[in-house]
């Protein structure tokens, strides 16, 4: 049932029919990356896409490559801000304002919404649940909890901006952008409660001279993240720009 | 490096190259273009050079998006100047702080995209005459209530319009990623104005929110997905529904974008 256009693996050819595709992606939608694995999963090139556990490090975790690959890069992330915020919202820190609190909550939402979405999305592809290291996060302060969510938020931003281009199926490149904004109006809702500076929801600081948000490497961004995972995390073979 | 010597090395990396690496170098040149333009004013049409065929197509389109977008920066640009000189903002507040900012991009965004389409070999569309009152319905200039209305209706649109042209930019790397990384700062923008109005800085459903008119709504419609990718996300976990449209914002067509920005076009 699934023709070539429609695979949402990045194996699909660059130059094909892309309303083709989108239409056939929408109508089997439903059936998503896992179904696709099923029906490929006779394909040499497809197997080499999906991430193994290496044998002699069992914590090491390989995001794969492809279209798979970068959707696990984003489910690495989505897993690391939901982990981050379901530990803040469970021992909120003293003083928390009602404001705050709504924030948090929200941002809690949302991004458990997206880590368990690529769970779902990515089926047997997917990476397993990674383990945080929070050790450097003072919970019970507002200043270490705020700051540690601006950066994550940031760095969300950041890293989508970055992979867009990285992706083949204009499918998940919409789905990508459905989420990235939602990052960045978390930033800047952070950024509103926590900085002093006015301009801090959309500052200097990420944004450039031609009005441009930070787009990271996966490289880049991995790096950062890694202070916070202790799952060792293997993105060599996700596509470069 | 001169302009010149800048602009043909762009239109030679143009789409129709499949190397990574002149990608890389394309996404280089325009990202630097803005500064670039400013600094050496040179009427550009002329430096424009001759494409292949084969290019011409998708490249024509890529134009075609961004001159859409230009539309869009156009009107948004020329709304935070005029609202930031109409007085109509309390002057020396953290609001109008806040206002300054988003001008600053919005008219960086403007000669970034001229600088872009310029540089792709395409004539970026003149800035139109703008009517910000749609026909005496709004006061934005008068009416600081009417000035925060338009301006978060202008940011979430911007967000909806530059996601529903992203798959139109695949292929050609470097303005993809510009055009991701504008669609960011227009959702800081969005949240921003939304908190100053009272809102959260997300979507809730497809409400407008308190206190903007039934005419804004268009700027709403069609938030409320609850599936995504097929997966129907209240499924996914005990939040329900109005966390899950939250969680994911929605595109807009360039003609629901067109329908919308018209409204304040004389």
């Amino acid at each position: 049932m699934f023709t070539t256009t429609s695979r949402p693996d990045g194996l699909a050819k660059p130059k094909e029919n892309q309303r083709n595709s989108r239409r056939s992606f929408l109508k089997y939608g439903s059936a998503s990356l896992a179904a696709a694995g099923v029906v490929f999963s006779g394909c040499k090139e497809l197997e080499d896409l999906i991430p193994k556990p290496p044998k002699d490090k069992p914590k090491m975790v390989s995001l794969g490559s492809g279209d798979i690959g970068i959707l696990n890069y984003a489910y690495t992330l989505e897993q690391l801000e939901a982990a981050f915020y379901e530990m803040v919202m469970l021992k909120p820190y003293g003083g928390m304002t009602f404001e705050e609190a709504l924030i948090l909550e929200d941002l809690k939402r949302h991004e458990v919404i997206h880590r368990e979405f690529y769970q779902k999305v990515l089926g047997k592809d997917g990476i397993p649940a990674l383990e945080f290291d929070f050790s450097g996060i003072d919970f019970s302060s507002r200043h270490s909890v705020l700051s540690t969510a601006r950066t994550f938020e940031d760095l969300g931003v950041a890293a989508y901006n970055g992979a867009g281009q990285l992706l083949e199926s204009p499918d998940l490149l919409l789905i990508a952008g459905k989420i990235v904004s939602v990052e960045a109006r978390h930033a800047a809702a952070i950024k509103s409660v926590f900085d002093t500076d006015p301009t801090a929801f959309a500052g200097d600081d990420v944004i450039d001279e031609n009005g441009l948000g930070q787009a990271l490497s996966t490289k880049t961004v991995l790096a950062s993240a890694a202070a916070f995972i202790k799952t060792e995390i293997d993105g060599s073979d996700l596509p470069k720009a | 490096m001169t302009i010149f010597n800048l602009l043909d090395r762009i239109s030679a990396n143009l789409p129709d190259t499949q190397q990574a690496t002149s990608r890389r170098a394309l996404f280089t040149s325009v990202a630097d273009l803005g500064k670039k333009m400013a600094v050496a004013a040179v009427p550009i049409g002329a430096a424009t050079t001759v494409y292949s065929p084969k290019a011409f197509a998708q490249e024509n389109s890529v134009i075609d998006v961004l001159n859409f977008a230009l539309l869009l920066e156009y009107l948004e640009s020329e709304y935070y100047i005029k609202g930031l000189d109409s007085g109509v903002i309390p002057s020396g507040s953290d609001e109008e702080k806040v206002f300054m900012q988003i001008s600053k991009h919005e008219s960086a965004h403007v000669e970034f995209l001229k600088a872009a389409i310029s540089g792709s070999g395409g004539d970026p569309i003149d800035k139109p005459e703008f009517d910000f009152s749609a026909r005496g319905n709004f006061w934005p200039f008068h009416k600081y209530k009417d000035f925060l209305v338009l301006s978060q209706a202008f940011e979430d649109t911007g967000v909806r319009a530059y996601k529903g042209q992203a798959a139109n930019l695949i292929g050609n790397d470097a303005v993809l990623t510009a055009a991701l990384q504008i669609h960011s700062v227009e959702a800081s923008h969005a949240s921003k104005v939304r908190r100053i109005r009272g809102l959260k800085g997300w979507i809730t459903e497809d409400e407008r929110g308190d206190g903007m008119p039934a005419a804004t709504q268009a700027v709403y419609d069609g938030e409320d997905q609850l599936v995504q990718a097929g997966i129907d996300l209240t499924s996914l976990t005990a939040f329900g529904a109005d966390s899950a449209t939250e969680s994911y914002d929605e595109p807009l067509t360039k003609e629901e974008v067109t329908a919308i920005a018209s409204l304040f076009l004389v």
